[in-house]
């Protein structure tokens, strides 16, 4: 019996654990992203680049600005310095873009992005890497009316917004012969103009960026952590009473 | 009808009060015979929790369900944001709605450990019949439970789902396409379909689980629970006509079941705080995404606890047809040269098996992968008249028995594992060598399970003081 359920668990760990499903369809491996989570003058910083980038085309209509006094602003700084498209701290963050404009301009409606990050996970990482790895490849290809393409999502409807922050770039690929086989992988890339930052900075920018995509998808997840060691302090201490408790009761049982 | 009891004007008021009740609703005879002098085998083991656990889960995910109720929309333009609103407006909502999804979850996990202990421990064995049945009841009113609890998030999972799951309906033939457009109320899955399924996942299949869960529990105590030996314990009484291997359930296992409900406690707990979407299994990412008619997504499949019967679905194509139709052949060419049966039966068996064998040749194999879906959980019911094996549980049966319950065992979770995959041709052909073994296990059961020489059973159980 003990043999079977240890091949039961075995079984049930292993396709667990190999299960490649829910790909997000992209086509180079995701890079980490950092984690920023507990770091609240980098979610500020995200959340600055959120609001005056991102929050022009994308709506982020189940978030509420006042939501942000989570990450340590206070109302009056959110009133001075992020409320561009409201002039109410409790609005979510809605757009004035018109869906079809959008359709017309980008090819299809640019997705609401408060839970983005929950639904980019996949088998390559978390959401915040496939953001972290789409916001740092985008590279000039002029075959697109955009001007841009991406690597992690081909084919891509949205241009580089962030561009003048890196900088116009070129992917350089090597090509490999295995088997008979010639495969492209990425080598660098090419620096076609610099940006405003340097890549290193970049690179930061857009890691405070996704954690704060991260924390927004689900602004509960630190509150939800501390709760939960209590919660499970609590159960550990009830298991114990609950098992000297059974013992006491059961020890007339022949 | 009871007697009028009179307490001495002296008493304590709380025996006052209770005498006061009893002669007017039957309190203590009922606490009496379902608790401190309901008699269960002393020898329960891990397995015996998840009964009760199955009545913790139903409780909690009744109680929050109710909560989430109270903020939900079911509107096809709001469900998903009143979702969302829940999550991060509501006070608490979130931890709300978690306990909910992962309560769904935790269910199919509790629910199927439990059949399993049933299983192993032929505890659908006569007299224990009705309690299976029952619980089987319970078991296909749970699955269209969660079935349509699933499009209320109204995400692009909630939504394709329910797109493919009622589709299948329209292969049935003749009444097909109607009987989707009734169960849909549209077209295409839409508001309708949320409206009809938010009320039968709030009210109507509630009920039924509720009136089930009272029959099976009633059931049980009308038979007396089975134990892991299979030993009858009502067979051995004493002098004052209580079982020898019997002991109250209230307190032993009362406080031995409170420190089950701990320990899975730590376990659900684990999960809602700490890692709720359980690695998109118990949330599926792509259910992050608002429904969408126009844009299907790449790959949909259906929460873990479907994947197994969806395997067996995708297994039903119109090549494994010839496969299913030489098996039909097979039995009935056995049925009329080995069964002792009469000549005119015989007629009866080949007639059928011909009239079968058309059918299947005539109709889409998308249907017969429906009636396979269905019937897999269907089989279950008639489990209790399949079994003839002369023992009831597993640890005195043929030790190969033991090693088919364990492939059994190994083969739904490989099931359950290709139901997950996107479509393959490999897994194509393991979930159809799969499923012939599913239904190979229960329906060759009446001849199986009589081979092979069982091992003495005690008159006691088995039991070590701990």
């Amino acid at each position: 019996m003990k043999k079977f359920i240890l091949s039961v668990i075995l079984v049930l760990t292993s396709a667990l654990s190999a299960v490649p499903s829910f790909a997000a369809g992209s086509s180079i491996p995701w890079d980490k992203a950092p984690d920023r989570l507990n770091d609240l003058g980098a979610l500020q910083n995200g959340a600055k680049l959120f609001v005056n980038y991102c929050l022009n085309c994308h709506a982020a209509s189940y978030m509420r600005f006042n939501r942000l006094t989570d990450i340590g602003l206070t109302e009056q700084q959110i009133k001075d310095n992020l409320l561009f498209t409201t002039d109410k701290v409790g609005e979510t963050m809605k757009i004035a873009m018109d869906p079809k404009q959008g359709k017309d301009w980008f090819g299809g409606n640019p997705p609401d992005l408060t839970v983005i990050a929950r639904s980019r996970s996949g088998s390559g990482g978390s959401g915040a890497d496939y953001l972290y790895t789409y916001l740092r490849t985008y590279y000039r290809d002029e075959s697109k009316v955009t001007g841009w393409n991406n690597l992690a999502f081909p084919n891509v409807g949205m241009p580089h917004v962030l561009w003048e922050l890196q900088g116009q770039r070129k992917p350089v690929f090597e090509e490999i012969q295995s088997k008979g086989h010639t495969t492209q992988v990425l080598k660098g890339w090419e620096q076609i103009t610099p940006g405003k930052m340097s890549p290193i900075a970049y690179d930061s920018a857009v890691g405070d960026l996704v954690n704060y995509m991260q924390w927004m998808a689900d602004p509960t997840q630190s509150t939800r952590i501390r709760v939960g060691v209590w919660v499970m302090l609590y159960l550990l201490v009830f298991f114990v009473i609950a098992w000297r408790l059974n013992a006491a009761y059961w020890k007339d049982i022949r | 009808m009871a007697e009028f009891k009179d307490v001495p004007p002296n008493a304590p008021a709380a025996e006052k009060a209770l005498n006061w009740i009893d002669n007017r609703f039957p309190l203590s005879k009922l606490f009496k015979e379902h608790m401190s002098e309901y008699y269960a085998p002393k020898n329960f083991n891990f397995f015996y929790f998840f009964g009760v656990l199955s009545l913790l889960v139903l409780v909690i995910q009744i109680l929050t369900g109710i909560f989430l109720v109270m903020h939900y929309k079911p509107d096809a333009d709001e469900a998903f944001a009143s979702v969302e609103y829940i999550m991060r407006d509501v006070p608490w909502g979130w931890l709300i709605r978690y306990m909910h999804s992962t309560g769904a979850s935790a269910f199919f996990v509790v629910v199927y450990l439990h059949m399993f202990r049933g299983l192993i421990y032929g505890s659908y064995r006569k007299p224990r019949e009705l309690v299976w049945v029952f619980g089987c009841a319970i078991f296909l009113a749970l699955m269209g439970e969660a079935f349509m609890g699933y499009l209320l998030p109204w995400g692009q999972m909630s939504y394709w789902g329910a797109q493919v799951i009622v589709n299948l309906f329209s292969a049935i033939p003749f009444i097909g396409p109607d009987l989707a457009l009734l169960i849909r109320g549209d077209y295409v899955v839409g508001d309708a379909t949320l409206n009809r399924f938010f009320s039968f996942h709030v009210i109507a299949v509630p009920l039924v689980l509720l009136g089930l869960v009272v029959a099976h529990i009633i059931a049980l105590h009308e038979v007396g629970s089975n134990n892991p030996d299979g030993v009858e314990i009502k067979d051995k009484k004493d002098a004052n006509g209580k079982p020898l291997d019997g002991i109250p359930f209230h307190p032993y296992y009362s406080v031995h079941d409170l420190m089950g409900v701990i320990g899975f406690l730590l376990v659900f707990c684990a999960i809602i705080f700490f890692a709720p979407e359980f690695g998109g299994y118990f949330l599926e990412y792509n259910n992050f995404i608002p429904a969408d008619p126009l844009k299907t997504p790449l790959h949909i499949a259906p929460v873990w606890y479907f994947t197994p019967y969806y395997s067996m679905l995708r297994a039903i194509t119109s090549e494994m047809m010839y496969g299913l139709i030489l098996c039909v052949l097979v039995a009935a060419y056995l049925g009329a040269t080995r069964a002792n049966i009469s000549n005119f039966l015989k007629v009866v068996v080949v007639g059928s098996a011909v009239a079968l064998v058309l059918m299947m040749l005539s109709i889409d194999a998308k249907f017969w992968g429906v009636v396979v879906m269905g019937g897999a959980v269907v089989i279950l019911f008639f489990l209790p008249w399949l079994d003839n094996c002369a023992v009831k549980s597993i640890r005195y049966r043929p030790d190969w028995h033991v090693w088919l319950y364990a492939i059994f065992v190994i083969n739904f979770f490989v099931l359950g594992y290709l139901g997950i995959q996107p479509p393959s041709a490999i897994g194509e052909r393991v979930s159809q060598l799969g499923t012939l073994f599913y239904f190979g296990f229960f329906l060759l059961m009446p001849w199986w399970s009589r081979m092979g020489e069982t091992k003495p059973v005690p008159d006691r159980v088995n039991f070590v003081a701990h």
